[in-house]
């Protein structure tokens, strides 16, 4: 893994477990350092113990052993309100008694600053979400994303240099969530602060962090920037989580260096890269992203195998076509390409070979 | 309006019913409802074979009022104090009684004169004579008890809580006699303002240390738990409390304030005619000796008298615990039903009064 | 198929077939109204007649009493005519005539009663009087004078003429502890005879005591409840409802077995020398055993409530605020605690209300001072028989709820109540 170079330990999480029965461990030995300024998401299916770090991080859980840092002070012990960390909830959590301009008065009530002062940084905030002219509403007679902004601008008022959100877009519908990720993003970027941030939404997590931290079983899978992430996942499991992905079961053939020469279950053989598997012989599943994959033989890569295809279904679906093919007897193999000018679209029943670049078809541990 | 009324109220009254041929009486229950049981209703089945039943209420004379005046009359016959006899009758809520038909006393004594004075009114024909008296806790006073009525109002001399009931009746005679009133001259007294304030300056007296009771059942207990050291009872209850189960309590008669306890019948009884036929024969010169045997309250009827033989367990003799035998009525009033009928609202506001400060 | 075009027939809507409109729409969805009226009657029937109608007949009662009036005709129409003019022979001789009447129908009773309801001691002045009737020759002024010369009293014929008509306000002028005077006029009752205004003062002040305690103690169990896991909760629930599952009388002497002088929690005061024997506390038949039983009794009534609407309140309330920098306690205070108002207000009314009216727990605890309003309006339903009076005592119970309810509606809305 590479080591960011602007990581200076913000948050630090040193091995960190958390067990509610004693019996079993939600997180299981928790190693993470955030930087400061950075965006990561904590991405990972439901009970994948993404939320209880959160929780232990804003101090709504205790850690059952290991340290918590932040600015390199542990914070074990400390309680939330003096951890000064803002916080985004899935459901907003916005006061229901009080009106907008007194949810976001009231972390400043609390820290006792005065009523000028206050009002400057309530409407500097509002300003920030272009919600000022709702200042005197009630959070029920808000929609959705305008909750979303206000929730956004109460966790920012009180200027924390840490932003924890716990799935804060999952209510939303599609378009708002995509233009919330935007707004979002361009905070972090111009107040430069710190967000640690939880989905279970692969495209928001790619779209919004820095780095993305996949949790899977009370472990995280692989920490790493997006593009990262995407195209050299460290195992099967992300490479399931994140995108759209093509498998294949084989044997080691054959490896050296970088390259590696699979003999997939129904005998072909197949280029990939090793990623975690080291020796000829070894069971390996090769992982290719249905984009990654040319049919037509002119457009091939140097150094690509070709396996035979058959076509079993096409989708037409505007940007892109969709075609699920039967390759090495999978039945759902599925192979992507850009509706350009001049692009093939192909029939059911068409017999084609494919082919990718060994360096897209990564060779996992299974 | 008058008939939605009717059915609303029978609503809530229908759980008893009541068919041809039959006697409903509503009494007290406990030992009192059993010796009535045992006395009248079993051997007036026996006899006529009428059938009988018997229903409990923690006063009896309470419900009257709204059966008569829902038309939904679901007992034949009442067992009711003379007082409240007395003034259903004036409202109209009981039938009349023709005093032609009880029997004569057994010893051939003319049923007017067997009776004991006013025993028979227009509308009712009494039992038993109960007493309100008081009793005490002997393990409380080893040096031996209060005997008069003034003891009981002494806290010096005899230290520890009170039970009293929770009204101005007997509270106000006992008060009076205590304060050394004859007991021919209570009722004088209390017509006058300054008799009713000594009664109330005496009560005064131990108002800090009582406890009220109101339920019949509740004096025994308050002795039997030491939440008192002495309470003014019936003396029936305290006979059943001491003989029957055995409780260090001893009676004290002085000053003892005893009435009759009445049979009679609501106004509209279904079998009005079986349940005159059943008050005749359970003022019998016998059945009222028959109950003694049962409880410790005096026959209403002279030639009863000589008949009260054992108690139900074959070796207590029932007259030192009857309130009309003579040793307890040295000192002792009857309970006047007029006085009550006219005073009872103005002393039980008073009193009620007196309470709250 | 019939043409979708609509008719333009004096501008009413009418469907295809030519029917108006509305008509068409009545007679379709007359059906489903017969029907839910006919799912409701029942409830309705049983409501009117078990609760609606005895209420109503009740306060009635409240403002009539024809005991005097149906009964003393001939002296009715002697006021009538007369007014206030002191009695005259022609007032005597139809005094005579009713009194007359009223023995040959058994009468007499009921007329001295409801008199002496007004002027306590007079009832034997009516049905001594009656019994002699037979005999009154005129001049009736002498002869009735002669029965007995209270008859001459300016107070008892102004509380005659009082009751010659059966609508009356004298029982609500008795349940704010007035009453007839010498010269006809309502004065106040004598000091030692007032009551009622004490004990309505009194029952108001102990069912706030009781309906705070029941706040104070029943909020951290709803709290509880609201935020325990299902399997905890719902055993706590149980201990909740058990007393409800439970006779009231066994509840009520279960306290007393405890609360007694002589009582368990005495005992064990005493044997762990946190009292001497002789200094036993006493918390029975006075207020404390009042306010501790009703306490006990009603606490359901405050937890349900509030634990319906505590269950609402999502945890990342309180989360928000700590995160915003809110102690523990600011967060209760200005955080769950506001959410909870609702509960709150439901919880205290319901609880106000039943102990306002309760009555058997009172009167078996309260001693002389515990006891409420309602144990004086069960002494005159039962004991003093004096219906009228009871029910002007109960109506003005109900008027002082319902004042109440409306405040609560004014200060809080009523649809801001929870009850569950």
């Amino acid at each position: 893994m590479v080591k960011q170079p602007q990581n200076d330990g913000f948050v630090v999480f040193d091995h960190v477990q958390k067990s509610y029965d004693g019996e079993t461990l939600v997180v299981k030995d928790l190693n993470l350092s955030i930087g400061k300024g950075e965006f990561l998401t904590m991405l990972g299916p439901s009970g994948s113990g993404k939320t209880t770090c959160l929780m232990m991080l804003a101090g709504f859980e205790t850690a059952t052993s290991g340290d918590i840092r932040l600015d390199g002070r542990p914070i074990n012990t400390v309680p939330p309100h003096k951890r000064g960390i803002g916080m985004v909830f899935q459901n907003y959590a916005l006061f229901p008694h009080m009106t907008v301009g007194e949810n976001l008065s009231f972390p400043l009530e609390v820290r006792g600053m005065g009523k000028d002062e206050r009002e400057t940084k309530v409407k500097r905030a509002l300003d920030m979400v272009q919600m000022y002219d709702f200042i005197n509403r009630r959070p029920a007679q808000l929609s959705g994303g305008q909750q979303q902004r206000i929730a956004l601008a109460r966790a920012l008022v009180f200027d924390p240099s840490l932003v924890l959100m716990d799935e804060p877009l999952g209510a939303l519908d599609k378009q708002l969530r995509e233009h919330m990720q935007f707004e979002i993003k361009h905070l972090h970027e111009s107040l430069g602060i710190t967000v640690v941030y939880v989905t279970h939404d692969q495209g928001e997590a790619l779209t919004m962090s820095d780095r993305v931290a996949v949790f899977n079983d009370g472990r995280i899978q692989q920490l790493a920037p997006p593009n990262e992430l995407y195209e050299r996942p460290d195992n099967a499991f992300v490479a399931q989580f994140i995108g759209e992905n093509n498998k294949l079961e084989g044997v080691v053939e054959s490896i050296s260096g970088n390259q590696a020469e699979v003999r997939l279950t129904t005998g072909e053989l197949i280029a990939a890269t090793p990623v975690n598997v080291t020796k000829k012989g070894e069971k390996t599943l090769v992982s290719i992203r249905p984009e990654r994959v040319e049919f037509k033989p002119e457009m091939m890569p140097s150094g690509a195998h070709m396996i035979e295809a058959e076509v079993l279904e096409f989708i037409y679906m505007g940007d892109l076509f969709r075609t699920r093919l039967r390759v090495a007897g999978h039945d759902d193999f599925v192979i992507k390409s850009r509706n350009t000018q001049g692009q093939t679209m192909l029939r059911p029943g068409e017999k084609i070979k494919i082919g990718w670049s060994p360096a897209d078809a990564r060779a996992l541990q299974p | 309006m008058k008939k939605l009324l009717i059915l609303s109220t029978a609503l809530s009254t229908f759980a008893f019913g009541a068919s041809a041929q039959e006697v409903v009486l509503m009494s007290w229950g406990g030992a009192y409802g059993k010796s009535q049981t045992e006395a009248y209703l079993k051997p007036f089945t026996a006899e006529t074979g009428i059938k009988t039943t018997m229903v409990d209420a923690d006063n009896p004379a309470t419900p009257v009022k709204a059966m008569v005046e829902a038309n939904n009359v679901t007992v034949d016959v009442v067992d009711i104090e003379y007082a409240d006899a007395i003034r259903l009758c004036d409202e109209g809520l009981l039938e009349t009684l023709d005093p032609a038909i009880l029997p004569d006393g057994a010893d051939g004594t003319p049923a007017m004169d067997d009776f004991l004075p006013g025993a028979v009114t227009d509308c009712s024909a009494a039992t038993i004579v109960f007493s309100t008296m008081y009793a005490y806790d002997t393990t409380k006073f080893p040096n031996g008890g209060p005997k008069t009525m003034a003891d009981f109002f002494d806290i010096q001399k005899f230290p520890g809580k009170r039970g009293l009931r929770k009204g101005a009746k007997a509270n106000l005679e006992m008060a009076l006699m205590a304060d050394g009133v004859p007991a021919a001259d209570v009722y004088a007294t209390l017509e006058t303002d300054a008799g009713v304030d000594k009664a109330f300056a005496m009560l005064d007296k131990i108002k800090a240390d009582t406890v009220w009771w109101e339920a019949g059942a509740q004096p025994p207990q308050l002795l039997a738990d030491g939440e008192v050291s002495m309470s003014t009872a019936y003396n029936g209850r305290i006979f059943a409390a001491a003989v029957a189960e055995g409780k260090p309590f001893e009676s004290v008669w002085d000053g003892q304030v005893y009435e009759y306890d009445v049979l009679a019948v609501p106004k509209g009884a279904k079998n009005k005619d079986v349940a005159m036929q059943f008050i005749a024969y359970a003022t019998g010169t016998q059945r009222l000796a028959d109950q003694a045997k049962y409880i410790a309250y005096g026959p209403a009827r002279k030639s009863s008298g000589p008949l009260v033989g054992l108690y139900e367990d074959g070796k207590t003799e029932m007259a030192p615990y009857m309130p009309t035998s003579a040793a307890n009525l040295t000192n002792a009033l009857a309970s006047d039903f007029e006085f009550w009928a006219d005073h009872d609202t103005q002393l039980n506001e008073r009193f009620n009064s007196w309470l709250l400060n | 198929m019939a043409s979708p075009d609509i008719p333009n027939q004096n501008d009413v809507l009418r469907t295809v077939d030519g029917i108006p409109l509305k008509t068409a729409l009545a007679t379709a969805s007359r059906r489903a109204r017969i029907r839910a009226f006919l799912l409701v009657v029942p409830l309705l029937v049983f409501i009117l007649l078990t609760f609606a109608v005895p209420i109503g007949q009740m306060l009635s009662r409240s403002f009539t009493d024809d005991k005097f009036s149906a009964n003393m005709v001939e002296l009715g129409k002697w006021f009538d005519a007369n007014g206030k003019a002191a009695p005259d022979e022609a007032a005597y001789a139809a005094l005579a005539a009713d009194l007359k009447t009223s023995a040959e129908d058994r009468s007499a009773g009921n007329v001295g009663t409801r008199i002496n309801y007004e002027l306590p001691g007079t009832r034997s002045l009516f049905t001594s009087a009656a019994r002699k009737a037979r005999n009154l020759e005129p001049p009736f002024k002498e002869a009735i004078l002669a029965l007995d010369p209270q008859w001459a009293r300016a107070d008892l014929w102004a509380a005659m003429r009082s009751a010659s008509a059966p609508a009356t306000l004298n029982f609500y002028q008795a349940a704010l502890d007035r009453q007839i005077g010498a010269d006809g006029e309502f004065e106040a009752a004598p000091e030692n005879t007032q009551i009622y205004v004490k004990l309505f003062i009194r029952t108001f002040v102990m069912s706030i005591v009781i309906t705070g305690l029941c706040l104070l103690l029943g909020f951290p169990i709803a709290h509880l409840l609201a935020i325990l896991p299902l399997r905890h909760a719902s055993l706590l629930m149980i201990l909740v409802l058990l007393p409800f599952w439970t006779s009231l009388l066994v509840r009520t002497t279960s306290w007393m077995v405890l609360l007694q002088t002589q009582g368990v929690i005495n005992d064990l005061l005493v044997w762990l020398h946190i009292v001497s024997d002789g200094g036993r506390l006493e918390m029975m038949y006075n207020q404390t055993g009042t306010i501790i039983a009703m306490t006990h009794i009603l606490l359901p009534f405050m937890i349900l409530p509030l634990y319906s609407v505590m269950k609402t309140i999502p945890p990342s309330y309180a989360r928000a605020a700590r995160s915003l920098g809110a102690t523990s306690w600011t967060t209760f205070r200005r955080i769950y605690l506001p959410q909870t108002i609702s509960g709150i207000g439901a919880g205290g009314i319901l609880c106000f209300i039943l102990a306002v009216g309760y009555y058997i727990t009172p009167a078996l605890v309260g001693g002389a001072d515990g006891t409420l309003i309602s144990n004086q309006i069960a002494f005159h339903m039962q004991k003093s028989l004096n219906w009228s009076l009871a029910a002007a005592l109960a109506g003005m119970l109900l008027v002082a709820v319902l004042i109440l309810y409306w405040a609560y509606d004014r200060i809080i809305g009523i649809d801001n109540m929870k009850l569950g």
